[in-house]
């Protein structure tokens, strides 16, 4: 993340749609001066917009009474937080020990090709995005990955291209 | 308070409850080597260098962080012991760039000096280096956080001390960096560049922005008259740079030294100090008779001024308009030094020796000129200066004692506190008292505005009129007591803050290292430069009189107004916003 990251431009663009904001200011709002509640606000803030743009840290920060270095720097260390949009489908790969000898650097390298990203990052299409993940609870069947909430075990890299148009399709339906 | 018994390398120790192991063991002369520790700032045992081995204990634990308990068996240098330590600070030698010869921290870098104790030879582990671009975007600090090893001192200093928060950790494991909000750089959020960052870092990842080749130049330039004024508390710590004990005074080899890089005049901050007590002091009667926003705080220092410019803008009339003396010096130095002198203005060159960062941003702030040309040229904090006098090689222990230049050169004993926590106060006390009621201040020395309280108040009868005021260092302490003004719970007529912790004796840009015994220590020569001062009260300073004979008529008047006063611009407190709240 962290070196895409440092491009962010300085200008605190307001991208959130009026309904965005007003739902985004009514979760402050149950929340106002309680700096202890970050994580949570940060969590539902991104039910609601699907990832934390700057505009949004900043509400959040502002409305907490939170210093807005310590937004980011929860923003940036808990995984499950994105700072860019996340694709329709989100891919997280496991390279948990488990799933790392058993081949998931291969399966990564594939699916960083087929799609034409590095982790952290939402293909062109705006259809996927890849994130890279720890253990997730399920050794036996390596390589494992989640697409949104399904799980695909046992993953072959020469299979994933049949994998991820399984998804294409459902999206042109 | 029981006290708790334990030995430490076989020989028996007491303690107090909570003291930690690290601190048992220097009170045995045993000075465990530490790294990311900064005593009651920065208490994490991340570094892991402190190592020390505990009996009964399953693994080896950080003494920075560790209790003694009673009937603890602790050992500091077995050989498990020195080997994790070893290894450990060659785990962090691995991803730091290995340019000692060519940083700016060269010989005196807590990195460089452990692995000397440590005797590395050789970095054995190799691998990926973080890679992170540097930041020049201030014209007071620069950060190269490839020369950070995240012992989080300066985050601590920041958020815990000063309360800025303008840096924190980002990020997570590998790719962990200290840095602004959004990876921004630190002119673009609200940071008030006080550079105690660069003061407690260990290495060269947060430093000043020096300007020394600048002023190389400028002394090499036939066609500039350079001056130099030198701020109250680089006299009590310049020796530092070579090795003096802490709160040695050093005016008279610092005057030296100045003329031997070729200065053509030596000044002193000094004497603006005694002319802000002049201004400021009209100042502030006239708002208590003519009313006016009370109440009125001190501006001497730049960092408080951007603080309250980011943080709490209404209260921006607040602020005395008097510029800080540094400014008002170089404003002087280009219109009445250079008319007496007879040299054209544009010639002047008006370099700065200050124990600050703040102060390099303070003098490119577009509205510190007169007539376009800029008040202040170059600002050397004290390491830029000892920098420089090494570089000359000029023996500093063997300089004779010289004076200050006039008439910029002339000050009071009241002008050189101004370095220390409550000296605006005291001296802008005597003062008032002798100007208000007419009547001779008994004892000089007002004790209670003295000292490292983070919070001090004074209250002064001026016939009839108490006058309260309060004092306050360390913009964690001021943001305290502003949020008790803003919230309108005082009822203080006049309010000293200085940005650092015990004021300028403890600013950003002091030597290294500054720690609490080091600052008490500068502050007690302080005022022994106070007592031994001929004339101890500003208003009897006889420049300052002829200056306002010759030049600028009275205090608050129309020259003053146009060279000594300035104005001030709320700013951001979140990127990309115009201003805050």
């Amino acid at each position: 993340m962290s070196q895409s990251a440092c491009c962010q431009g300085a200008a605190l663009s307001e991208i959130l749609t009026d309904d965005q904001r007003n739902a985004l200011d009514a979760i402050i709002a149950e929340h106002r001066n309680s700096p202890a509640d970050l994580i949570s606000v940060l969590h539902e803030a991104q039910e609601l917009v699907g990832y934390l743009p700057q505009e949004v840290q900043v509400r959040v920060a502002e409305g907490l009474g939170v210093p807005i270095s310590e937004v980011y720097g929860v923003v940036t260390f808990y995984s499950l937080f994105a700072t860019r949009p996340r694709g329709k489908f989100k891919i997280s790969l496991c390279n948990g020990t488990a799933c790392y000898v058993r081949g998931a650097p291969r399966v990564l390298d594939r699916l960083e090709r087929e799609l034409g990203v590095k982790p952290g990052d939402t293909s062109a299409d705006g259809l996927f995005s890849l994130d890279v993940v720890r253990c997730l609870g399920a050794c036996g069947l390596g390589p494992v990955m989640t697409v949104n909430a399904d799980v695909h075990a046992r993953l072959k890299p020469d299979r994933l291209g049949g994998l991820l148009d399984g998804y294409r399709r459902t999206e042109g339906q | 308070m029981n006290s708790i018994a334990l030995t430490i390398d076989g020989r028996p120790v007491k303690a107090a409850p909570g003291t930690t192991v690290l601190e048992a063991a220097a009170t045995l002369g045993i000075n465990i080597p530490t790294l990311c520790y900064l005593k009651d700032v920065n208490e994490l045992g991340s570094c892991r260098i402190c190592m020390v081995d505990v009996k009964g204990a399953r693994t080896l634990q950080a003494a920075c962080v560790t209790p003694v308990a009673e009937g603890m068996e602790v050992a500091t240098s077995t050989p498990r012991t020195l080997r994790a330590r070893r290894t450990n600070l060659e785990l962090i030698l691995s991803d730091h760039p290995q340019e000692c010869l060519t940083c700016i921290r060269n010989q005196n870098c807590e990195l460089q000096a452990l692995a000397e104790a440590m005797g590395l030879r050789e970095s054995p582990y190799e691998g990926k280096m973080s890679c992170h671009p540097e930041d020049w975007s201030t014209p007071s600090l620069a950060r190269n956080p490839a020369k950070c090893v995240l012992c989080r001192r300066c985050v601590s200093v920041c958020q815990k001390v000063q309360g800025v928060h303008a840096i924190q950790t980002m990020e997570r494991g590998f790719d962990t960096v200290v840095a602004p909000a959004f990876h921004l750089p630190l002119g673009e959020v609200a940071c008030v560049l006080c550079g105690q960052c660069s003061l407690v870092c260990p290495t060269g990842a947060i430093h000043e922005r020096s300007q020394v080749e600048e002023v190389w130049a400028a002394l090499a330039d036939p066609g500039r008259h350079v001056v130099v004024q030198t701020a109250p508390a680089t006299r009590v710590s310049l020796g530092e740079e070579f090795g003096m004990v802490p709160g040695s005074i050093v005016t008279g080899k610092l005057v030296a030294a100045l003329r031997r890089l070729g200065f053509d005049r030596v000044f002193d901050t000094d004497f603006t100090a005694d002319l802000t007590i002049m201004e400021e002091g009209y100042e502030l009667i006239r708002r208590l008779k003519e009313g006016g926003a009370l109440p009125l705080f001190t501006s001497c220092s730049p960092g408080w001024i951007k603080f309250v410019e980011h943080f709490y803008p209404k209260l921006l009339p607040n602020l005395s308009t008097c510029k800080s003396p540094q400014q008002m010096f170089g404003a002087l130095a280009k219109t009445y030094y250079a008319d007496k002198a007879g040299i054209p203005p544009d010639r002047v060159y008006v370099v700065s020796i200050m124990p600050c960062t703040a102060k390099k941003f303070e003098a490119v702030r577009p509205e510190m000129n007169v007539g376009g040309t800029r008040d202040v040229d170059a600002v050397l904090t004290t390491r830029e200066l000892g920098r420089m006098l090494r570089e000359a090689g000029v023996d500093f222990a063997a300089l004779p004692e010289e004076d200050y230049d006039r008439p910029f050169g002339i000050s009071t004993g009241a002008a050189a506190i101004f370095g220390a926590t409550g000296g605006v106060m005291e001296a802008a006390l005597r003062t008032a008292y002798e100007v208000v009621t007419g009547k001779a201040l008994g004892n000089l020395n007002i004790e209670t505005v003295r000292g490292l309280e983070g919070i001090k108040e004074v209250s002064i009868d001026l016939d009839g009129l108490t006058l309260k005021a309060a004092v306050a260092h360390g913009l964690g302490n001021a943001r305290r007591l502003v949020e008790l003004v803003a919230r309108g719970e005082t009822d203080y007529h006049f309010i000293e803050i200085m940005c650092c912790p015990g004021g300028c004796i403890g600013g950003g840009g002091q030597s290294i290292p500054t720690d609490a015994e080091i600052r008490q220590r500068r502050m007690d020569a302080i005022y022994t430069v106070d007592e031994r001062m001929t004339i101890r009260k500003s208003h009897e300073n006889p420049a300052v009189l002829t200056l306002y004979e010759e030049f600028l008529g009275e205090p608050l008047g129309l020259r003053s107004h146009e060279l000594l006063h300035t104005h001030y611009q709320p700013r951001s407190l979140y990127p990309g916003r115009r201003e805050s709240k």
